[in-house]
């Protein structure tokens, strides 16, 4: 196994869990990393640096919100100087012109802005504040400078309706890329599932409105989108495979193979404060536990789509089957699929459901 | 969306090379990475705003003397044409 080891591509460097907003669907663990636990500046610097000599190409920085720390401009200086292209995953809310000026001058190559909707009343409903003017003041500073800028739309049932509206923004706007993801059901969001999940006539009707904006947008704003696996036949290729693209660093400096690996029962985490995080990728249990193929059960264990999907994902396994071990239960071919079809038909069953921000939402809270 | 032959293709901004000394050669954009081999690399390092693309058309195929001229050409225009859909390049 270890002689066809692959190299990990990516680093998702978690600098801290402090944020200002309180997105119902926040992808960090319901538990939250203390701000005295956090990774020191030097502590980083030394681990990007390892990141790079593993192989890893682009380093994703985020949180929380990672404009909350304040050595950020000196932690991408180091990624660049390692020879990492830099991406930053945020809000736009702490910025200034001042301090966006820095970042870029210190070697930040694309920046990603999220957003609850094309309006106002999305963000306070979704995030839990007031955000939006703050993002369009953050953009118009961005885009005069030489960076990647995407637009990152989360997209839920109480918003996938206003898709037509946040194309037009995004026109409007006009970044290189935009990305309109559906909320993904691990932590905060799955806690929501029932008040996130569209109905199957909405994913379709969206479906048709991205076809139509990619054509009209080809060549000038690259447009991805990211759909919830509920509604698929067959998982997907989660992180593309256990331990073999990706590797995610938490504030305090645990290493997990994916955001959510933390809820899964028997797991211990290594730390990079006390191992080389080369040692860490190629030999820690956590990172060998669902390598390769020996852990699959059937029918993964003798399925032509193994090597293309490994058996989808294992947290959703844990979430939905109480079970890391077996087949996502998002796979038709999964003895529990049935367990997915039964939130579908709660979803898609009932009475048209009415967009709502009166909904009972549970809002993430801040670390300690 | 054919691109015009006096164009000088360039990388957008946030659309980069990786280091020379850390092979594989990658374009690095926006959670992404393509691989650049023998070609695509040398189609993407005349992308530097002064080359047309007739003058990269011209280049490459000295270059691949051995290949059909107009196998290049096509080979070449359709790569642009992927790149800028991509969004990794604009023309001037």
């Amino acid at each position: 196994m270890n002689a066809i080891l692959p190299s990990p591509l990516a680093l998702i460097a978690e600098l801290t869990h402090r944020c200002p907003l309180h997105c119902v669907y926040c992808s960090n663990p319901v538990s939250l990393a203390a701000r005295d636990r956090e990774l020191s500046t030097e502590t980083w610097k030394q681990v990007l640096g390892e990141a790079a000599e593993l192989g890893v190409l682009q380093v994703d920085f985020t949180g929380g919100e990672p404009l909350a720390r304040p050595d950020l401009a000196e932690i991408i200086r180091a990624a660049r100087g390692a020879g990492l292209y830099v991406n930053l995953i945020t809000s736009g809310m702490p910025l200034d012109e001042k301090r966006l000026g820095d970042l870029v001058q210190a070697g930040l190559d694309h920046i990603q802005i999220s957003f609850q909707g094309a309006r106002e009343e999305s963000s306070i409903a979704f995030a839990g504040t007031q955000a939006q003017e703050r993002k369009l003041r953050a953009i118009g500073w961005i885009k005069r400078q030489r960076i990647a800028l995407t637009l990152n739309f989360v997209i839920h049932r109480q918003n996938v309706d206003q898709l037509e509206e946040m194309l037009t923004l995004t026109e409007q706007i006009g970044p290189g890329r935009v990305e309109f993801a559906h909320v993904q059901y691990y932590g905060w969001a799955f806690t929501n599932v029932r008040n996130l999940l569209p109905t199957r006539a909405q994913l379709e009707r969206s479906l048709e409105v991205i076809r139509l904006a990619e054509e009209r947008l080809r060549g000038k704003i690259r447009v991805e989108y990211v759909v919830p696996d509920y509604y698929a036949k067959y998982p997907k290729p989660c992180m593309g495979g256990w331990g073999r693209k990706l590797i995610l660093i938490t504030p305090v400096g645990d290493v997990l193979p994916c955001h959510a690996a933390g809820m899964l029962p028997g797991m211990t985490f290594e730390n990079v404060q006390a191992q080389p995080l080369r040692k860490i990728w190629e030999e820690s249990g956590a990172f060998q536990k669902f390598r390769g193929e020996e852990w699959m059960l059937e029918p993964c264990r003798s399925c032509d789509r193994r090597e293309r999907d490994f058996g989808g994902c294992r947290c959703q396994a844990f979430l939905l089957a109480k079970d890391a071990g077996v087949t996502d239960p998002v796979c038709s071919l999964s003895a529990q699929r049935g367990i997915v079809d039964q939130i579908l038909k709660d979803i898609n069953g009932t009475p048209p459901v009415e967009s709502s921000t009166k909904t009972d939402w549970i809002y993430r809270s801040n670390p300690a | 969306m054919k691109p015009e032959m006096n164009s000088r293709p360039h990388l957008v901004p946030g659309c980069r090379l990786n280091e020379k000394d850390k092979p594989p050669r990658m374009l690095l954009m926006p959670e992404r990475a393509l691989r650049l081999n023998g070609p695509s690399l040398e189609i993407v390092e005349r992308c530097d705003g002064s080359h047309t693309v007739q003058q990269i058309i011209s280049e490459l195929q000295q270059i691949y003397s051995k290949a059909e001229p107009g196998k290049v050409e096509q080979d070449i225009l359709g790569y642009l044409e992927l790149l800028k859909t991509q969004r990794a390049l604009d023309f001037e």
